[in-house]
């Protein structure tokens, strides 16, 4: 495990790293006292670079860096058992999200490529069909991954007991599906800009 | 006969269609009129809240709407993990504020509320329990079960509102009532590494197999879930959990609702029960069971 810096590098006021938390959570992470319960109790937390309390020391002392390129952001599968036993009740799982988000945002190479492959291809599918489509998530991910033969011990067994449905199931309304990933992410930018990038569509309820 | 808006959710069309068929047949048997919500979503579990807030909760938010039009009060949802966001997103919905962004994001206003029950809930209370009391046909026989509910269904409490996060008993008395014998074990609440298996499937080999072997230690025949992302990850892999570390476990992983299906009489077949990937049959013919 890496060895933290114990002092802050954060930047004060509106520009910091806990300030930004602050803003796309609400948590305040200055809460955490770094009992470790978190951690004890994490499932992943042996297979990441940072455990989930370090994590939280990390945004306290404002090291972007190291956050941004932990595993741990990657790894977390919000299993919500640090924000159910936290004495200080961080919704630790949250912070993950908006951190993710946004080292995503700021451009920063994953640190689990293949996690973030797989959230990519499961999305997109998504985003085409509205519901997931399990063949092609499969097959998505392995082209990406560059991985040609990833769980391909598990096609034919699920094949053979029907479990795999070869062709997508879509959603009658494709216009609204793609028009919800379109206007969730022009939030997200809003979010962070402060500017409205598109004008509020009528709220008319679609038919 | 109360009626649910049903959201059977992605898997239980594709790799948990056993849960899908079970679920359906035992809510007919037990009086609840399941309608399925009209043209359902993916409500963006277990990759959208990765991604995007607004994504993760406006994918479940079109959900909710959908219901609303459909005029009906509570909503049952199968999957744990669907379950979760669905939970979530109704919570969230009683911000005005965060109310009228998802409203803008779907381009048209959802009020939430709509109950949202995940179907373990649903198919647990007092009174159900007292009715498939009196409907067995063919009760377990002892047979010796783990229940295991993962991570989504009792967590965070705040959110799930339901059961007891650290040792729920919601499945426990089902099953008692059904002449299983419960094992007592820790592992209730662990997680199995959820969506992790494609991309990280090491890790999901190493959590699965530890929840494997604490059933076994501590007497399971087999484990029962109420998600199909536990199922999957606990019956699929145990061919791999062979090949990397030795352990046989041939252990059996069922839907809750495919013992309580087999308990009300429906055969083995007809509940799918075959399509699992870890022999689950010659367990339940030993016991005159199947």
């Amino acid at each position: 495990m890496s060895v933290l810096k114990f002092a802050s590098t954060d930047q004060p006021g509106r520009n910091g790293l806990l300030a930004l938390v602050k803003a796309k959570t609400g948590q305040d992470v200055l809460a955490c006292y770094q009992c470790g319960k978190c951690s004890a109790g994490c499932p992943l937390s042996s297979a990441m670079d940072l455990a989930p309390h370090q994590v939280l020391r990390a945004v306290q002392l404002g090291q972007r860096d190291l956050v941004f390129q932990s595993s741990a952001i990657w790894l977390c599968v919000t299993c919500q058992t640090c924000y159910t036993r936290c004495p200080q009740e961080v919704d630790l799982p949250r912070v993950m999200d908006a951190l993710r988000s946004q080292a995503l945002q700021e451009k920063i190479r994953p640190a689990e490529r293949t996690v973030k492959v797989f959230h990519d291809v499961f999305l997109g599918l998504v985003e085409r069909f509205g519901r997931l489509y399990e063949v092609g998530l499969i097959g998505g991910y392995n082209l990406l991954a560059r991985q040609p033969l990833a769980s391909a011990d598990l096609g034919l067994p699920m094949l053979t007991r029907g479990k795999l449905e070869l062709i997508p199931r879509r959603v009658k309304d494709q216009e609204q599906i793609k028009a919800i990933f379109k206007r969730a992410a022009e939030l997200e930018l809003e979010e962070i800009t402060g500017q409205s990038v598109a004008a509020a569509p009528p709220a008319s309820v679609p038919s | 006969m109360s009626t649910y808006a049903y959201y059977p959710g992605c898997s239980l069309h594709g790799t948990a269609k056993e849960y899908d068929r079970s679920a359906r047949l035992v809510c007919q048997a037990l009086g609840l009129e399941l309608r399925e919500v009209e043209d359902w979503n993916c409500c963006g579990a277990s990759s959208a809240h990765m991604v995007s807030r607004w994504l993760a909760l406006s994918l479940p938010a079109r959900n909710l709407q959908l219901v609303e039009k459909m005029g009906l009060e509570t909503m049952t949802v199968p999957c744990a993990a669907c379950y979760a966001r669905l939970k979530d997103v109704s919570c969230e919905l009683k911000d005005p504020e965060v109310r009228d962004k998802i409203g803008r994001v779907l381009g048209g206003q959802v009020t939430g509320r709509v109950t949202v029950e995940p179907l373990v809930g649903t198919l647990t209370t007092q009174e159900i329990l007292d009715k498939a009391a009196g409907m067995i046909k063919k009760p377990l026989a002892g047979l010796k079960v783990a229940t295991y509910y993962g991570c989504l269904l009792t967590r965070p409490p705040k959110v799930a509102q339901f059961d007891v996060p650290e040792n729920p008993q919601s499945m426990d008395r089902l099953l008692r009532v059904l002449g299983s014998e419960v094992v007592e074990w820790y592992f209730k609440t662990e997680c199995c590494g959820a969506s992790l298996p494609v991309a990280r499937t090491d890790i999901v080999l190493d959590l699965s197999r530890k929840l494997l072997t604490a059933a076994k230690k501590a007497g399971a025949e087999a484990i029962v879930t109420a998600c199909p992302m536990c199922h999957s990850n606990l019956d699929s892999r145990q061919g791999e959990i062979r090949g990397r570390y030795g352990d046989d476990f041939k252990m059996p992983i069922f839907f809750f609702t495919e013992l309580l299906g087999l308990a009300l009489g429906y055969p083995a077949r007809e509940l799918l029960i075959a399509n699992h990937l870890t022999d689950a049959l010659s367990l339940l013919q030993g016991r005159g069971l199947a």
